[in-house]
């Protein structure tokens, strides 16, 4: 028998023409025990056995018009969005989270931030939900230190939709208290889906996985990833 | 089209022109910075022009859950 650590499953990396991250988001991965392959955005088709997909980082197509609002008519974000709709894990980091609002398959709007400073420093971070794919190596109200690095990071809803999405228990990690570095609506800084497969946050946790760099909170949430990826390979098998 | 932020939503580069506007001594109350996209359609019918602008501003110009939008219409 095959012990679960020794599957690689893939997990490939979205490339859009500005992503700057998706080098680092491959390293995490790889280093993390997942295949990730770099994808284009031009692809029609993820990678076969495709077991997640990340959206990484970085300002796809200059952040015009809105960020992220252009990177969703990419050819690939069909494939994205039909892969998450069969319940597939899709994570979106900074810019990737931004995209997945645009495309509808998150709530809410990433909106300049409330200083309109771009924001680049280790953050703290109050873990909400551990029963999540994304988290599940963290334990109960974990303090987290990941960084952020953005200009437009104010995650914002309504008061009806934040009712909604407070009532469903969509919101995964907030900023921890008096460290909002970006004006985000009720310190939200990720949230998923009502299905719970679709993640979205702001900070980077693809810059914390070494502890030369500071933190390795990052690994626990792309490690929980990997983990959750080969589990879905393994139900499939 | 005009597309600006919603009334209520924190506008925060408004408010940096704002208080710009006030150093240099103009009695600003509000600001609200949106943007302008311009587009030139071959149809001549307004009818049909309008429901083309109203759908692009739905569908890509202005994201709903935040901005507002505003439509005018000229013959070129």
């Amino acid at each position: 028998m095959t012990g679960a650590s020794e599957i690689h499953p893939t997990i490939p990396v979205l490339v859009f023409p500005g992503s700057n991250d998706d080098r680092d988001a491959q390293l995490a991965l790889e280093r993390l025990g997942a295949s990730a392959p770099r994808v284009w955005h031009t692809d029609e088709v993820l990678p076969p056995g495709t077991a997640a997909v990340v959206l990484p980082g970085g300002f796809s197509y200059g952040d015009y018009l809105r960020c992220g609002a252009i990177a969703r008519f990419s050819p690939i974000m069909r494939a994205v969005a039909a892969f998450a709709g069969n319940g597939g894990l899709v994570l979106g980091i900074c810019n990737g989270f931004q995209i997945l609002t645009e495309a509808g398959l998150l709530p809410g709007a990433l909106r300049p931030n409330e200083t309109l400073s771009f924001v680049c420093r280790d953050t703290p971070l109050r873990l909400v939900r551990t029963d999540t794919p994304f988290t599940s190596r963290c334990i109960d109200e974990q303090h987290l230190t990941i960084p952020v690095k953005h200009g437009d990071g104010c995650w914002f809803a309504d008061d009806d939709l934040l009712a909604e999405v407070e009532a469903n228990d969509q919101v995964v990690l907030r900023y921890a208290q008096g460290c909002n570095p970006n004006g985000a609506v009720a310190d939200v800084a990720g949230v998923v889906n009502a299905d719970g497969n679709v993640f979205g946050l702001m900070p980077h946790p693809e810059h914390a996985v070494d502890p030369l760099l500071g933190s390795t909170d990052g690994g626990l949430l792309l490690g929980s990833l990997v983990d959750a990826a080969r589990l879905s390979l393994a139900a499939v098998v | 089209m005009l597309v600006r932020p919603k009334p209520g939503i924190l506008d925060p580069q408004g408010q940096a022109v704002e208080g710009s506007l006030r150093h240099l001594g103009f009695d600003v109350v509000h600001a609200h910075v949106g943007r302008l996209v311009e587009v030139e359609l071959e149809t001549d019918d307004r009818e049909e022009a309008l429901a083309q602008l109203e759908r692009m501003c739905e569908e890509l110009l202005a994201n709903p859950l935040i901005e507002s939008y505003a439509i005018e219409l000229e013959r070129v």
